[in-house]
């Protein structure tokens, strides 16, 4: 086990559940920032980061454009716009066209943290219907980081985790709880 | 398309195009955010089928015709007719009342990209009795979106969300009023083009050129850094009247520029904000 200086999270379909189960368990000062790119409807749940943050001791922010990329905090992708990482450790959004038929993509997100962070991520696929988000851990691990997905048995949707899988071995394959005792662990190293 | 998301670029390679760039055409794109930057020109090399960057860097020094196309290329220009409907909402209940106090109306679309905002405004004007003393300029870097803008001419397939777009916008009337279909395309009514003027202007090398009531700029300075932000946000302080609205888009802030004590917000979850004094 490696502490390292980001957590990418990447889910669509079956996600949001298993979300809700992790973050109340990370203690308010956790020492790495962490990133969440979920697949939604655009209309629906725009309000995610503000429920989320009634369950957390974390502080839960959805991003604002060239927001920086803090520790003590979990940041939700807006909707509509693809989440972009900048070389001085900010943010930046970004309308251009969707990617893997979705806006904000996990693929495009998880690629330019690799710019910024290169081997220092931890990237984790959740539940999903889809493949995005599986080139991105591809990257992420063969630049040197940490990749883990949820065990596909524990989805509701297996399909994203055993997109990763197909064409990466992941260094774990957790379960929810496994995922979140794992986070507390790397953020006390 | 695996190979265009995992594409790498060097940034000293970025850093000499985009210093040719300046040197023999005159905009500056040191600004950018360097990652949807970088995102750009990795679309472009693929779109325009460029075998490797030393290519690109050689034809924007050698082929101006070239150098336009990639400036077609190189802004990002998706947009939609009412585009956020929510954000026409408040424009609708809270912002034109306040402009309708005014005996003559200033609107600057900056950044208008292909024009549909625009068109947009001018709807909502034209239904809330004001179009006739409105005056709605609408500008880009690009001149060929501009064109494009200016026709009033857009694509049909795009009518069905837009009339959605148009009724969560909480507005009455019936949307394909506006347009007659012609050769397969949707032409818009002169009545509204005739209060549009479209006009070539660079936020970051360009001065102001008028004052506003109103300006709109949304999700344009999401391709901004902090500098480039910075100094559009003065020019649009700048060009705004007295109680003047600035409305940036629903997750763009101006907390990173020196503005931020001079306006006032009026809708947070819509970024619109006013000028003081």
């Amino acid at each position: 086990m490696e502490k390292k200086d980001i957590v990418l999270i990447g889910g669509s379909a079956g996600s949001i559940d298993v979300l809700f189960y992790i973050l109340p368990k990370l203690p308010k000062e956790f020492s790495i920032p962490v990133v969440i790119i979920l697949h939604r409807e655009p209309t629906h749940e725009s309000h995610l980061a503000e429920l989320f943050q009634m369950k957390s001791k974390i502080r839960v922010l959805e991003v604002d454009d060239k927001m920086k990329i803090e520790k003590n905090t979990v940041y939700i992708a807006p909707a509509k716009y693809h989440l972009l990482l900048e070389p001085d450790y900010a943010f930046s959004l970004d309308t251009s066209e969707k990617v893997k038929y979705t806006r904000p993509s996990i693929d495009v997100s998880f690629i330019s943290a690799v710019d910024v962070y290169k081997s220092h991520i931890i990237g984790i696929i959740l539940s999903g219907s889809n493949d995005d988000g599986a080139e991105g851990m591809k990257l992420i691990k063969n630049t040197g980081g940490t990749i883990i997905i949820q065990s596909p048995e524990s989805c509701t949707m297996p399909t994203m985790p055993k997109e990763v899988n197909r064409i990466v071995k992941p260094d774990y394959v957790f379960n929810i709880d496994q995922i979140s005792s794992y986070l507390i662990e790397i953020s006390s190293l | 398309m695996n190979d265009e998301l995992t594409y790498y670029i060097k940034d000293e390679e970025i850093d000499l195009l985009i210093k040719t760039i300046l040197t023999k055409y005159g905009y500056d794109f040191s600004g950018y955010s360097h990652a949807s930057f970088k995102r750009r020109l990795i679309s472009i090399i693929f779109k325009l089928k460029i075998s490797y960057f030393a290519e690109l860097q050689y034809l924007i020094e050698t082929n101006e015709i070239f150098f336009f196309t990639f400036l077609e290329e190189i802004t990002v220009n998706v947009t939609e007719m009412f585009r956020d409907p929510d954000f026409f909402k408040v424009l609708r209940l809270e912002i034109l009342p306040e402009l309708a106090t005014f005996p003559n109306i200033r609107i600057w679309h900056a950044g208008c990209s292909t024009g549909e905002e625009v068109y947009s405004m001018a709807i909502l004007l034209k239904e809330a009795g004001l179009l006739h003393r409105s005056l709605l300029y609408a500008t880009d870097i690009n001149p060929t979106v501009l064109k494009s803008a200016a026709s009033g001419i857009f694509p049909l397939n795009s009518m069905k969300e837009y009339t959605q777009n148009y009724i969560n916008s909480g507005l009455l009337y019936d949307f394909s009023g506006y347009y007659v279909v012609k050769y397969g395309k949707a032409y818009f009514d002169d009545e509204l083009k005739q209060r549009m003027v479209f006009a070539n202007h660079n936020l970051v090398s360009d001065q102001s050129f008028n004052e506003f009531n109103l300006i709109l700029c949304r999700n344009v300075l999401i391709y901004f850094n902090n500098d480039f932000q910075n100094k559009a946000l003065n020019l649009f302080y700048e060009s705004l009247t007295q109680f003047g609205f600035l409305a940036l888009g629903n997750k763009e802030s101006i907390h990173y520029s020196d503005i931020e004590e001079k306006l006032q917000i009026v809708n947070k979850y819509q970024r619109i904000w006013r000028k003081k004094i």
